[in-house]
């Protein structure tokens, strides 16, 4: 009886505790839109640092077992490449050609350039989502090299993401890949609008993504259009390549269209990527 | 002091691991779940308590780098420990068998109730597809690395009792 009374509270009140202690935690951080705040500082200085080094090291031993088997194919590739650059080459200077002729129109009607080169941060992935549910991933730079909240994340030319969350050391990213995504584009020869959603099992099955609610003319937009960043959106900026359409058909509705996308990034392989550092300005700010 | 440092130790390796060099090992594009595999194996070997607080952290971890809300995964995990302490008297070191079906059947619980609360109530109710391609595959994975983690986490806490015996009786 004595070591009854010495003991402290029984289990199942802890885990009552527990239990009410992280609904709390779990509906203020929902309503209030609040991160970790002190955690996320505690846990950056902890687990990213090493974080880095496995990455580093598994990183490198990955790249040399990969070397070796893809040697043989870097070759074959080189050859289909080299004719590719030199169909390429030519495009390039017709299409230099229309480009000087498009800023000596551009000079004549006194426009702007339509997009500013946005000020870049590069950083690099170092922790996936510990799960198979979802596609977060943590990139080393944070609040101290000046990334926010919201901030747009690219890799190459296409979109990877949007930062949700930072630490001192690190940031969140959410995907667009990730099944919870939603990210307002259009199509690019038209400017017609629509959504796209991130969607587990397309990705998986035929790594796609989805888009919805396209309002668009008949046949105006096809499999292999452009669809980027809208204009409309208050976080994603505009005129960044999202991917290109892989299908596109119509819904029952007869008014909008739905389909799937091929994301522009490789997301099986991302390891570097870029922070937008300007953000989107919307006339709440 | 010395069993938390080791158990706090144990949860960080698993969880870089998870987080990154697992997630370049994927298989099919799904990685095992070890922080599972730790919590409950210290529910099954410590007891409710520890199981639980063990869940606990692990899962507040996940939520700092991963959660979209702080106390999700820690709730599941915690309740997971929990859960697996209640087979504490049923377990002996050297048999496989429990320790296999009870992280097997964690594993499974915590797919099916991050489905229910994650996707299901957004209107995603494939719940056939996610079965065969999501948490399956998970699970045979992770049951791949727990034979060879379980023993590892079996040996440190054996280990862990022989120190606390050894000073215990120290003191009688």
């Amino acid at each position: 009886m004595k070591r009854r009374t010495k003991r402290s509270i029984p289990t199942k009140y802890t885990l009552l505790a527990v239990t009410v202690l992280c609904v709390l935690v779990m509906f203020a951080s929902f309503t209030l839109n609040l991160s970790g705040g002190p955690l996320n500082t505690v846990a950056g200085y902890v687990f990213v640092p090493m974080q880095n080094g496995i990455n580093q090291v598994a990183a490198w031993v990955i790249n040399r077992a990969d070397d070796v088997v893809s040697l043989q194919n870097v070759q074959q590739k080189n050859k289909e490449l080299q004719a590719k650059v030199d169909e390429l080459t030519q495009e390039l200077n017709t299409i230099k050609l229309e480009q000087y002729e498009l800023d000596n129109l551009r000079e004549l009607m006194e426009l702007d350039q339509k997009y500013p080169s946005y000020e870049k941060v590069a950083a690099r992935v170092i922790g996936n989502d510990g799960g198979n549910w979802f596609s977060t991933f943590l990139i080393d730079k944070g609040e101290k090299d000046g990334i926010e909240k919201d901030m747009n994340v690219i890799a190459g030319s296409g979109l990877v993401g949007i930062v949700i969350d930072t630490g001192p050391n690190y940031a969140k990213v959410r995907s667009i890949i990730d099944d919870a995504s939603n990210v307002s584009g259009m199509a690019l020869s038209t400017s017609d609008r629509c959504i796209v959603n991130g969607n587990l099992v397309s990705m998986n099955e035929q790594r796609v993504i989805g888009f919805t609610d396209l309002k668009c003319d008949e046949d105006t937009v096809k499999t292999g259009e452009q669809i980027v960043t809208s204009h409309i959106s208050d976080k994603y900026l505009e005129g960044i390549l999202i991917g290109y359409v892989n299908t596109i058909e119509r819904n029952s509705n007869n008014l909008t269209y739905s389909g799937t996308i091929i994301p522009a990034v490789d997301f099986q392989h991302l390891q570097e990527v870029l922070v937008i550092k300007d953000k989107k300005k919307t006339p709440a700010d | 002091m010395r069993r938390k440092l080791a158990v706090f130790l144990i949860i960080t390796v698993c969880f870089l691991l998870q987080s990154t060099l697992f997630q370049m090992l994927s298989i099919a594009s799904i990685s095992p779940n070890l922080l599972i595999v730790v919590t409950s194996s210290f529910g099954f070997m410590r007891g409710r308590k520890e199981g639980m607080w063990i869940g606990f952290f692990s899962g507040l971890i996940l939520d700092i780098f991963f959660g979209s809300v702080i106390g999700f995964y820690a709730l599941i995990y915690a309740y997971i420990g929990y859960v697996n302490g209640f087979f504490r008297k049923r377990f002996f070191p050297d048999d496989i068998k429990l320790p296999l079906i009870l992280i097997a059947a964690s594993d499974f619980s915590y797919n099916i109730l991050v489905y229910l609360f994650l996707f299901f109530l957004r209107g995603r109710f494939r719940i056939d597809y996610y079965l065969l391609n999501i948490m399956l595959p998970e699970l045979v994975y992770t049951i791949l690395v727990t034979i060879v983690l379980y023993f590892i986490i079996l040996k440190i806490n054996k280990k862990l009792e022989k120190i606390e015996k050894r000073r215990a009786s120290k003191f009688v």
